[in-house]
C-alpha cells in the first residue's frame, strides 16, 4: 500500500532533524491558521496562488528564494560549528547527518535559492523593461514557479520523512548508486530536481520567446536594458543545458530503479560518463546564475552613477561570448579524472579564456561609474561589493584553471572557498542589489536604507572573514567536508571561520528586520512618483506598484534609454506628454493549473521516492487531466475596460506631474 | 569634472552607443512591435523542441560511449531486427505526410480532411509503437533486457525515450482531435495544432538520426 514508506522513516532516534522539522511544522501551521483565521484564503487563491501576471509570480520566486535561503544558511551554520568543533572530537553531528547536511546545502542553495532569485527578478523586471503586458507564456510562467516550489518542498519534506542524500550536491556515482545509496536519499534528490526542472526548462523557453518576440513597438535588440540581454543569454543557457541534466538524471534514476547500468561498476556502466555529462550542464549552470546578477548590476551601477552604461554594444557581445564559452570549459571540474595532458590543457586554456568576457564587464562597469556622480545607496553598495569579491573569486578560479595548480587544490577547501567566492559574492550580491532597487518598484515603498547598508557591510566583512581562512585552510590541505579532522594547524582558521558565518547571519537578520521596519514604516517610505531612483529604463515609467496591464499604451521606443530621454524631455518642457488615447486592455486570464499541476506533481514525486506505484499513476493522471482542463477553457482573457485604464494611468500622470512641479520649486529655490 | 553634462546623462565618451550606428534602425525594422500569437506560440514551441532535441542528444552521445560495452552479452549485429525497423521507419514517416495532410486540413477548416489524416496518422503512429513494443518484448524474452550490459542500458533508454515521445503525441493527437470536434478550429486549437505537427515531425527528424546511428550502424 504505502510501498517502502514505513514509521521508520521517521527518525525518532535523531532529536536535531526532528526538533529543525518540528519548529519549520509549527512556523507553518501557525502562518497557515494566521491566514485562515483572518479569512486571507480567498485573497491569496484569487491574487496569487492563481494569478498568472508576470510580477506576482516574480514576487512568489524571490519569496521562495528568500525562505530557502534562511533553511539553506542554517545549515551552513551547522556545517561551520561542526568543524569549529570537531577538533580531535566528533563534534555533535554523526557524519551521516554531517553528509545530508552539506548535500542538502548545496542543493537548496543553487537550486532552490540562487536559481528562483534570479529567476523571480527575471520575471518581475524583463516584461516591464520590453515595454510589454506579460511574458509569452503567463501560464505557463505559473507553472513553472509551482514545480519548482514542488521541488522545495520535496527536499524540505526529507527532513521528517527519510533522508536526504549523502552524496554532494551532485550525486556522483558509483555512491550514488543502490548498492552504495541503498536509502531513499538520492531519490529525494532525483525527483525533487526533475520536477523543479522541468519548471526552469519551461522559464528558460518563456523568456527567450519573450525577450526576442515580445516587446513594445521600436524596442529592437540593441536599445534593449542589459538587464534583457542578460536573461537573454541565460535562458539560452538554461535551453542549451538543462535537458542534458534531466537526461544524466533520468539515466541514474534507471540505474537505480530499474537496474540498468550506466553508471555502475559492473554491466559495462561508465562512471566518467556521468561526470563529463553532469558537467556539460553544472558548467552552463554556473553562467545561468551569475549572467542575470551580471545584468542587474549593469542596471544599478548606471542608475547610480547617474549616466548612461559604459561600453553598452561590448557589454552585449560579452554577454553573448559567454554564453557561448560556458559549453567549453566543463572539463575543468574534473582535470584529476585522467583524461590526459592534451585534453587537460584545452580545457584550461579555455577557462582562462572565459574570463576575458567577464574582464571587459568589469571594466565597463567601472567606467561607468568615472566620471558619474555615485549614489552610495545599498543597490550600489552590492554592487561595489560585487566588484571587488568577484573579482578575487574569478582570480582564485583562473588559478583552479591551470592544471597542475588543479593537482594540488582539487576537492580542498580552497575550491569551497572559491565558488562560495563568486557565488556569493557574484550571484547573491546581484539577487540583494536587485531586492533593493526594485522592491520599491515591486510593493511602492522603499527599503530602509540604513539597515539595508548595515546588512550588506554585515554580508561584506562576513564573506571575507568566513571564506578567507578556507582559502588558507584549502592551502594547507584541508580536503572539503570533513565531519572531524586532527590538525591543529587548521583549527583556528576553522574558528574563525565560524566566527564569519556568524557576522553573516547577523547581515540575515538585519536584512529580516529591515523589512519588518520598512513594512511598518512603508507611509514614510512610499514611493509616489514610481521613479524613486531617477531610473532610465522602462520599468520606471509605470507606477507603483505598476498595474495588471503594465502599461496603458505601449510605449514607442525611439533610441536606447526610452525613459530617460522621455524623461529628460518633460523635465525641460515641464510637462508630459498629451494624454494618450485609452482603450480597452486585455490581459491573461488567472489560473488554478500552476497550482493544481504541482499538487499533483508533490505526489507524483513522493510516490516515485517511496515506490508507491498507485498513488503515481493516479498523480501522473491528475496533472494530465489538469491540462487537459486548461486546455479546455473558453476565455483565455480579462478585458479592463478603457475607462479603468485612463483612471489607473491619470493617477500615474499627476504623481509624475507633481514630482515634476516638486522639481521646478526645488530649482527656484 | 563635467558635472553639466554627466547630470544630462549624456556619456561623455560616447564609446559603444547608437550614434554611431543609427543607420542600421530602419524604420520599418524599429516599427514591429508585438509578435501574433500565432508566431509567439510556434516561436516558443520551436525553442522548446530545440530543447528536446539536446535531451536525445545526451542520449546519443550515451549511446555511442557505450555501444561497445556489452559486458559479454549480445551485440547490435547479434539482435537488431532490420526488416521489423524497416517497417517502423516507413510507418513514421508516412505519418508524418498524413500529419502535415491533416494540418492543411485544419487550416482549410476540412472535417474529412483533418479528422481522416489525424485518424491514419494514428494508426501508423500507434503500428510504430507496437512494432516497438514487440521488438523490446522479444529482446526481453531472450535475455537482453536493459539490465543484462551497458549496451543494452543505453539502446533501450535511446529507442524508448523516443517511443515515450511517439506514445505521449499520440495522446496529444487523440486530444487534439476530440477538441476539435468540442471546440472547432478556433484560433487557440489551431494554434495547438500547429505545435502538434511541430512535435510530429521533430520526432520523425530524431529518428531518422537513431534508424542511421543504431540500427544501420549497429548491423554493419
Amino acid at each position: 500500500m504505502f510501498g517502502r514508506l514505513t514509521w521508520t522513516a521517521i527518525p525518532f532516534d535523531q532529536p536535531i532533524p526532528l526538533a529543525a522539522g518540528g519548529v519549520v511544522g509549527l512556523v507553518l501551521a501557525c502562518v497557515l491558521g494566521l491566514i485562515v483565521v483572518k479569512g486571507w484564503l480567498p485573497y491569496l487563491w484569487r491574487e496569487w496562488i492563481t494569478s498568472v501576471d508576470h510580477k506576482r509570480v516574480g514576487i512568489m520566486y524571490t519569496v521562495l528564494a528568500l525562505v530557502m535561503l534562511l533553511r539553506g544558511f542554517s545549515d551552513a551554520i551547522l556545517m561551520r560549528s561542526q568543524q569549529a568543533l570537531a577538533f580531535k572530537a566528533p563534534g555533535y553531528l554523526p557524519p551521516e547527518h554531517y553528509d545530508q547536511v552539506f548535500s542538502a546545502h548545496g542543493t537548496l542553495m543553487i537550486f532552490f535559492v540562487a536559481m528562483p532569485f534570479m529567476i523571480g527578478m527575471m520575471n518581475f523586471v524583463v516584461p516591464l523593461q520590453l515595454g510589454a503586458r506579460d511574458v509569452a507564456f503567463p501560464t505557463l510562467n505559473s507553472v513553472s514557479f509551482w514545480l519548482t516550489a514542488t521541488g522545495a518542498l520535496l527536499v524540505n519534506i526529507s527532513l521528517v520523512v527519510g533522508e536526504f542524500s549523502r552524496t554532494g550536491w551532485l550525486p556522483y556515482p558509483p555512491l550514488s548508486e543502490l548498492t552504495y545509496s541503498p536509502g531513499v536519499g538520492p531519490d529525494y534528490y532525483l525527483w525533487a530536481l526533475q520536477i523543479s526542472g522541468v519548471g526552469t526548462l519551461m522559464t528558460g523557453v518563456n523568456f527567450v520567446t519573450t525577450v526576442l518576440k515580445v516587446h513594445a513597438p521600436g524596442m529592437t535588440y540593441m536599445r534593449m536594458p542589459m538587464f534583457c540581454w542578460t536573461t537573454l543569454a541565460s535562458s539560452l543557457l538554461i535551453v542549451g543545458a538543462f535537458p542534458i541534466l534531466t537526461a544524466t538524471l533520468a539515466m541514474l534514476i534507471l540505474d537505480r530503479y530499474l537496474d540498468f547500468h550506466f553508471f555502475t561498476n559492473d554491466g559495462g556502466g561508465n562512471v566518467m560518463m556521468f561526470m563529463n555529462l553532469i558537467w556539460a550542464w553544472g558548467h552552463p549552470e554556473v553562467y545561468i546564475l551569475i549572467l542575470p546578477a551580471f545584468g542587474i548590476f549593469s542596471e544599478v551601477v548606471s542608475t547610480f552613477s547617474r549616466k548612461p552604461l559604459f561600453g553598452y554594444r561590448s557589454m552585449v557581445m560579452a554577454t553573448m561570448v559567454i554564453f557561448v564559452l560556458a559549453f567549453t570549459v566543463w572539463l575543468h571540474h574534473f582535470f584529476t579524472m585522467g583524461a590526459g595532458a592534451d585534453v587537460n590543457a584545452i580545457f584550461g586554456i579555455m577557462s582562462m579564456i572565459i574570463a576575458v568576457p567577464t574582464g571587459v564587464k568589469v571594466f565597463n562597469w567601472l567606467f561607468t561609474m568615472y566620471g558619474g556622480r555615485v549614489v552610495y545607496s545599498t543597490p550600489m553598495l552590492f554592487a561595489l561589493g560585487f566588484m571587488v569579491t568577484f573579482v578575487v573569486g574569478g582570480m582564485t578560479g583562473v588559478l583552479l584553471a591551470v592544471p597542475p595548480a588543479d593537482f594540488v587544490l582539487h576537492n580542498s577547501l580552497f575550491l569551497v572557498a572559491h565558488f562560495h567566492n563568486v557565488v556569493i559574492g557574484g550571484v547573491l550580491f546581484g539577487a540583494f542589489a536587485g531586492y533593493n532597487y526594485w522592491f520599491p518598484k515591486a510593493f511602492g515603498f522603499r527599503l530602509h536604507e540604513g539597515l539595508g547598508k548595515a546588512s550588506f557591510w554585515c554580508w561584506f566583512v562576513g564573506f571575507y572573514v568566513a571564506f578567507v581562512p578556507l582559502y588558507v585552510v584549502g592551502l594547507m590541505g584541508m580536503t572539503r567536508r570533513m565531519q572531524h579532522y586532527d590538525v591543529p594547524a587548521w583549527h583556528p582558521w576553522l574558528l574563525l571561520a565560524a566566527v564569519g558565518a556568524l557576522i553573516i547571519l547577523a547581515g540575515i537578520l538585519l536584512m529580516v528586520a529591515q523589512l519588518y521596519v520598512s513594512i511598518r514604516q512603508r507611509v514614510a517610505l512610499r514611493d509616489q512618483s514610481g521613479d524613486p531612483w531617477d531610473g532610465r529604463s522602462l520599468e520606471w515609467a509605470t507606477s507603483s506598484p505598476p498595474p495588471a496591464f503594465n502599461f496603458a499604451v505601449l510605449p514607442n521606443i525611439e533610441g536606447e534609454e526610452p525613459y530617460w530621454g522621455v524623461k529628460e524631455c518633460a523635465r525641460k518642457q515641464m510637462h508630459l506628454d498629451n494624454e494618450p488615447r485609452y482603450e480597452e486592455v486585455e490581459v491573461p486570464r488567472n489560473s488554478p493549473t500552476g497550482f493544481v499541476c504541482a499538487f499533483f506533481a508533490t505526489f507524483l514525486g513522493f510516490a516515485l521516492i517511496w515506490h508507491i506505484w498507485w498513488l503515481a499513476a493516479v498523480s501522473t493522471l491528475g496533472a494530465a487531466a489538469t491540462f487537459v482542463a486548461f486546455a479546455w477553457r473558453d476565455r483565455v482573457e480579462d478585458i479592463i475596460s478603457a475607462e479603468e485604464v485612463g483612471r489607473i494611468d491619470r493617477a500615474n500622470r499627476r504623481a509624475r506631474m507633481e514630482a515634476l512641479t516638486r522639481m521646478q520649486t526645488q530649482a527656484a529655490e | 569634472m563635467s558635472d553639466a553634462r554627466t547630470a544630462t546623462g549624456i556619456d561623455p565618451y560616447q564609446l559603444g552607443h547608437q550614434q554611431r550606428h543609427k543607420r542600421q534602425y530602419n524604420a520599418e525594422h524599429a516599427s514591429r512591435g508585438l509578435a501574433s500569437k500565432r508566431i509567439i506560440t510556434g516561436y516558443g514551441f520551436w525553442i522548446f523542441l530545440l530543447s528536446d532535441i539536446i535531451m536525445f542528444a545526451a542520449f546519443f552521445a550515451t549511446y555511442a560511449v557505450l555501444s561497445s560495452a556489452t559486458a559479454g552479452g549480445p551485440t547490435g549485429r547479434q539482435i537488431f531486427d532490420i526488416d521489423n525497423t524497416a517497417i517502423e521507419t516507413s510507418c513514421l514517416l508516412a505519418s508524418s505526410f498524413t500529419c502535415g495532410l491533416a494540418s492543411i486540413g485544419a487550416e482549410r477548416h476540412r472535417d474529412s480532411w483533418f479528422y481522416g489524416a489525424m485518424g491514419i496518422t494514428f494508426i501508423l503512429g500507434a503500428t510504430f509503437i507496437g512494432l516497438e513494443i514487440h521488438e523490446f518484448a522479444g529482446l526481453v524474452k531472450q535475455g537482453a533486457g536493459p539490465e543484462r550490459s551497458a549496451f543494452l542500458s543505453a539502446f533501450f533508454t535511446l529507442v524508448g525515450c523516443h517511443g515515450l515521445h511517439v506514445t505521449v503525441g499520440l495522446l496529444w493527437l487523440l486530444t487534439m482531435t476530440a477538441q476539435v470536434f468540442a471546440k472547432g478550429y478556433r484560433a487557440d486549437v489551431l494554434r495547438r495544432i500547429l505545435c502538434f505537427t511541430l512535435f510530429w515531425h521533430a520526432l520523425d527528424i530524431v529518428w531518422v538520426a537513431l534508424f542511421t546511428v543504431v540500427y544501420l550502424i549497429g548491423i554493419t
